[in-house]
This record gives structure tokens, sequence and C-alpha cells, in this order.
């Protein structure tokens, strides 16, 4: 049995990979412009989508990753357009966009599942044990080379506009920069990524389901935080490093994964869990701002303060 | 330079909450001009400065700068003839992001920007010696995070940043009013250091009338939406406090009877 545990840690990477590359997508709208997007929801299975029809009609699988991206794009663009253009607010038109591409998907694959198999398909990264090795490597190279691209983009002055945008709109504005655009532009950004790893996600697990992006955003986060949990000390400020524990954020959460199945865990329980996870890690600030910060202190002085002055 | 011509505005027309915040305001300034801005709450001194800036639609009236109406641009377009400095300090810069960040997205102001590389060699070494004149030491954290720094310090990187690449207008939105009475001297200190040395055209929005005297070459008393009061020249330098808040009564018919400004004598 232990013996079966080990065996399918190769997978976990694998796939810890393909949702780490997701969660750099999701980085960059939670973290980079402080905005929760759940497009990401739907524009993973868009990805996965254009990437199965294209394959099963068989176009080359370079084509169908840059098909996959650039569809996904389009997703970022809708939800930054409800946002911006039409005042809706952010979290709202994410769900908007996650609703339309349910419909959108169904068209694009004309049903709800398409199978994807290594032997009639000619697929780049598969579950099967026998490429393993190989998948978890492309995957890795994958992961490098857009991690070193938005190191070198975010670092530019279009990429600093970003993430101004995201640190301090009313500053940004001030400065000349149209956050709009620059909020359009990293929805985009991100979507266009996460639907790049939702067609790598197809073609691991060997098929399209319109179904496979549900609570794609909470095991998104979960890489986020998990991985500045455990490795953001050591990220420091490096921006690339950042990126790449996000992604072995997504790691550790598939080994987790595998190994609370392998302790005998009810795999439905797992989005609970996950979802759970998240909660309590996004309260962790609040509440250290609430109970443990000068702020609260100040508060309490100044309550003190003013009876005394009224004894006085 | 700027020019207010009837510039009107209401917050929240229509409504029981509806508020007349600029009932007609017409301005003219020279170039070199340092104006001051005083009156009560609610006079419409913010007020002023954000339509300038464009924080919002004004309803009605023109505001030219250079001869062409800009009241019809967004804010970030008109931001290449501003600098700015806001009465939070958390307002003017990026707390996540690094000081030198920070100056290099307001030496961009007004141009492109593009794909190239956020921040030059050049530029780093330019910033340095700019962070070294303001004597806080911030030339050697030059990678820190804005978020570390104080409010004195914040609002000093924000005055530095608003004058990196020369702004037509500095607007100065009560930008000591968060600061002790020590930091708000310095602040202000500088902020006279670069009008002077860059030649600038400024307004400053204050609530201590002794500021308003002894800074600028122009004070403007506003009450209720309207300019009530214009002096400049050697006028202005002969003002005292009390010729002021006696001018106050006599143009608005109104006791000058707001607590903060006459805190700060």
């Amino acid at each position: 049995m232990f013996i079966n545990y080990l065996s399918s840690l190769p997978g976990a990477v694998a796939q810890g990979i393909i949702w780490g590359i997701m969660a750099i997508g999701v980085y960059i709208t939670f973290k980079i412009l402080d905005i929760a997007d759940l497009t990401v929801d739907g524009s993973i299975c868009t990805g996965a989508s254009v990437c199965a029809v294209m394959l099963t009609s068989g176009q080359p699988v370079w084509l169908a990753l840059i098909a996959a991206f650039i569809v996904g794009m389009l997703t970022g663009l809708m939800t930054g357009i409800f946002h911006t253009f039409m005042g809706i607010p952010a979290i709202l038109a994410g769900i908007l966009t996650q609703l339309m591409l349910w419909s959108i998907n169904l068209k694009i694959m004309g049903t709800s599942q398409i199978a994807l198999d290594v032997s009639k398909n000619n697929l780049l990264v598969t579950n099967r044990v026998a490429f393993l090795g190989r998948t978890v490597l492309i995957l890795t190279i994958f992961a490098i080379a857009l991690i070193a691209l938005l190191y070198w983009f975010f670092g530019t002055e279009y990429g600093s506009s970003v993430r101004a945008t995201g640190a301090n709109l009313g500053m940004s504005r001030a400065q000349g920069i149209n956050t709009n655009i620059t909020k359009i532009f990293g929805l985009v950004l991100s979507n266009g990524i996460v639907a790049l790893s939702g067609a790598l996600l197809a073609q691991y697990q060997g098929s399209s389901n319109n179904n496979m992006g549900k609570g794609a955003i909470v095991i998104g986060l979960a890489a986020v935080i998990i991985g500045d949990a455990l490795f953001g000390w050591l990220a420091k400020n490096n921006f690339a490093l950042k990126l790449l524990a996000v992604v072995f954020g997504g790691i550790v959460y598939y080994i987790v994964y595998s190994t609370v199945i392998y302790i005998g865990l009810d795999a439905d329980l797992l989005k609970l869990l996950s979802a759970l996870l998240v909660a309590l890690f996004l309260a962790v600030p609040y509440w250290k701002n609430k109970y443990f910060s000068s702020h609260a202190d100040a508060a309490k002085r100044k309550k003190s303060g003013k009876e005394g002055k009224e004894n006085a | 330079m700027l020019e207010l011509i009837d510039v009107r505005k209401t917050f929240n027309p229509g409504t029981i909450n509806a508020k007349r915040a600029l009932c007609g305001v017409d301005l003219k300034l020279n170039e070199g001009d340092f104006v001051t801005i005083i009156g009560g709450n609610g006079a419409g001194k913010s007020t002023t400065l954000n339509a300038i800036a464009g924080a919002w639609p004004i309803d009605s009236g023109e505001i030219k700068i250079d001869g062409a109406n800009v009241a019809h641009l967004p804010e970030y377009k008109r931001a290449k003839y501003l600098g700015r400095v806001f009465q939070d300090p958390m307002t003017g810069t990026a707390a996540t992001m690094e000081i030198q960040e920070n100056m290099a997205i307001a030496a961009r102001r007004g141009a492109p920007r593009t794909l190239r590389w956020g921040i030059s060699a050049k530029e780093k070494k330019q910033f340095r010696e700019q962070l070294a004149t303001l004597e806080l030491g911030l030339e050697d954290r030059m990678t820190a995070k804005v978020g570390l720094l104080s409010g004195g310090q914040r609002q000093a990187l924000t005055l530095l940043m608003a004058t990196l690449k020369k702004p037509k207008i500095l607007l100065l939105d009560e930008h000591t009013a968060a600061l002790d009475p020590k930091t708000a001297a310095k602040v202000l200190e500088l902020s006279d250091k670069l009008i002077a040395e860059n030649h600038l055209t400024a307004m400053m929005v204050t609530h201590n009338m002794k500021d308003a005297i002894a800074h600028g070459n122009r004070l403007i008393m506003m009450h209720e939406g309207r300019i009530i009061f214009d002096v400049s020249g050697e006028e202005k330098q002969k003002l005292t406090v009390d010729a002021l808040i006696e001018k106050f009564s006599q143009t608005s018919g109104e006791e000058f009877a707001n607590d903060r400004t006459l805190l700060s004598k």
C-alpha cells in the first residue's frame, strides 16, 4: 500500500505544478491587483476545452496551447470590461463571466466532456506512468519559463504601473496611470495563464470536462497561501522567488491531497477542507490587525484617555 | 497658467444629502504664484483642488491649463500637468513598493509607460542624490518598502515625487495636517524649498492661518463654495491672523467660529 502512495507522488508533483501555474494566474489578480477574480473557475475549463477540441481535430499541441492562452485572455478581457467600463464590482464581474463561460465551454466542446488519449492524440504531458518523468520535466520548464517572463514583465515600466495600480489606485491615477487599462491588462494576463494551465490539465488527466473548474479559485488561493506560508520567508522581496513559492505551494497541496487519500480520508471532503483552510489563512491577517496591532492598542488608550478627560 | 471659470459642483444632487460644494469659483493663477487657501470646514478648499485634478467631473464651468480646457479630461490624463500631495500620508505613495520604484513611477508621470526596464541605473543614482537632499537618510534605504516609513517621511517622499517631473501646478491638499507639529514644520519648509528651487506654481490648502500668511505670495479665503477674499503681494505680507478673522466676518457676515481654525492661530 505504501508503495502505491510513493508511486502516486510523481503524479502529485506534476499535478501540483499545473495547479501552481494556475495559482500564478491567481497571484496576479489576488496579490498584485488586489482583486479576487472568480473568472478562473470558468477560464481554466475554457483553456481545457479549446485545447481538447484542437487536439482531437488533429492540430499540433503547441498551437492548441497558444489558442488556449489567447481565448483565456479574452475571458479576462470580458471580466475587465464588466469591472471597469461597466462599473460592476470585481467579484460579481468574475461570477458573471464564469457563468457565461459555462455555456461557452459547452459550445466550444459541443458536448460536456472530451477524452484525450496519449496513444491517439499528440500530448505534451500525461499522467501515464511511463511518461511521468518527461511530464514533470516539461512542466518544470514551463513553470520556470513563465516565472522568468513574468519577472521581466513586472519589472518593466508598464509592469510597474500594473503593480502600482494594485498597491494604490489613487496614487496611480495621480501619477498618470490609466488604472482601468492596467486592471484589464492584469485580468487578461491572469486568465490567459489560468487557461494555459487548464490546457495542460486536460492533457494530463486525459479529458476536458465542463465541471473541471469548480472551486479552482480555492485551490489557486490555497497554493498561493501555502506557498507564502512555507516558502515566503525564503523569497524575501524577490518577485521570481515569490512566484516559485506559489508553484511549490501547488505541489505541497497535491502531496497533502495524495497523503490524505492514502490515509483513507473521503475524497468528497477535500473541497470542504480546502475551503476551510483558505478561509482560516485569509482570516489570519485580519485577526492580527484586530487583536495584535498597535492600532488596537491605540484605540484602547484613546478610550481610557477620553474617560480620564471627562473625569478631570 | 491655471484658470478656473465659474466652476460648479454639487455632490449627491437631487437627494436629501445634496451638498453644493463649489458655487461658481473663478480664479486665475499667474506663472510662479504660490497660493495658500484657507477657509472653514466644507468651504470648498480641497474640493477646488480635486476639481482641478479631476477626481470627479465638475457640473459646469471651465478649467484651463495653459489656455486649454482640461475639464473633460480624466484624472490620469490631467496628471501630466499636476504634482499632488494629499492630507493622508498613505495616499501619495504605494506602500508595498520600494522607495526607488515609487520614484521611478513618479518620474514617468505624463510619459508613456513602455516595456523598457522600470528603473535605470542612471535614475537610481539621480534618485539617491535627490533623496539625500531630504536629509532623512532615505538615500540608504532605496530598496525598502515605502510602508516601512513614518508619515512624515512618506509625505516628504510624496513631495519629492510630485516635483521629480516638473509639474505645471503643484497641488498641496492640507499635506501637513496629519503630521505632528515638528514634522509638519519640516515638510512645510521642504515644500517652500522645492517650490522655490523649481520655480513652481503651487496651491496649498491649509487650516493653519499662520502658515497661510507666512507662505506663498498670495492668499485666498473660501466660504460656502466661493472665493470671498483674494490678496497678494505686499498686502498679503502685512496680513495678521486677527485681520484675517476680521476680514472673514466682514465678507461672509458670519463669525469665524471654526474651532479647528481658531485653535491653529
